[in-house]
């Protein structure tokens, strides 16, 4: 009886939790990590193909390239829904690989570890890639 | 580091006598994209117009072909350690062999596509300057 009472007043004590496998939480170190490698694959399997197709159609003559046109354009003239899906796609894309990029280079100097750091810095390169990417296409679409 | 010669601990390379290379051409072709890829997208919006004649009058000129042909070949370099990356993470097994042969075939014959074509562009659309 004792020793159930004294076991039941005494405080559960909140040990760490090792950050271990289910043990986790996100944050916008590990966003930008995986967007970085998403965004890179991205961009170089989608980006390649639309990449190098456009350059051989081109290369192919007037007929060609219109072929590649029509794919992501409406009989209008305009992008159709696949344009704009793969173009704003592959812009941002670019604008989060060049900016997490950049980020990669200076911790590889082994600068910017600081948690407070670290965690600016991530949220910097997503905010940069989002501004960015509205400022091109207003310019394509607007500012011409 | 093993137990080898002492120059050999000191090189520090190991029975493979290379280790950093892909991370640092990584390194070394993301400055070449960073300034490669800037160009390029900042030179296609500007463009006044996307037909045929205006693109291929454009990829034509001597300040254009060259800075692609160089783009492409940062860039596929690039993405060919980049994906291999990915494939090394990813797959176990003997799938991963295949995949890393597949990978090498894509990025070559994309590049081959594409080198040939800025060059077929470049030296048929008549502007040399």
């Amino acid at each position: 009886m004792l020793k159930e009472c004294v076991l039941a007043t005494q405080p559960v004590r909140t040990r760490p939790l090792s950050p271990h496998l289910t043990a986790w939480k996100w944050g916008p170190h590990m966003l930008v990590s995986i967007l970085h490698r998403a965004t890179g694959d991205g961009m170089a399997v989608v980006g390649t193909i639309v990449f190098v197709w456009w350059l051989a159609a081109l290369a192919g003559g007037d007929a060609r390239y219109a072929g590649f046109v029509d794919t992501f354009t409406t009989s209008a003239g305009h992008l159709n829904i696949l344009g704009y899906v793969i173009g704003i796609g592959m812009t941002w894309a670019f604008f989060q690989h060049l900016a997490s990029g950049i980020r990669h280079l200076v911790m590889d100097t082994g600068a910017g570890f600081e948690l407070r750091a670290n965690k600016t810095f991530a949220i910097l390169t997503i905010v940069f890639s989002v501004l960015a990417t509205i400022a091109f296409w207003a310019y394509l679409l607007v500012g011409k | 580091m093993g137990n080898g010669t002492p120059l050999g601990q000191v090189r520090g390379l190991g029975a493979a006598r290379e280790g950093t290379h892909h991370w640092w051409h990584q390194r070394l072709t993301a400055g070449g994209n960073l300034l490669l890829v800037l160009w390029f997208v900042l030179s296609i919006a500007r463009l006044p117009a996307y037909d045929h004649a205006t693109l291929t009058s454009w990829i034509g000129s001597f300040w254009v072909a060259i800075p692609l042909a160089l783009l492409v070949i940062s860039v596929f370099y690039h993405f060919r350690l980049g994906l291999q990356v990915c494939i090394e993470d990813y797959s176990h097994g003997p799938g991963r062999i295949a995949w890393i042969v597949a990978l090498n075939a894509f990025v070559l014959v994309a590049g081959a596509i594409a080198l040939f074509s800025i060059f077929s562009i470049a030296f048929t659309s008549g502007a040399a300057a």
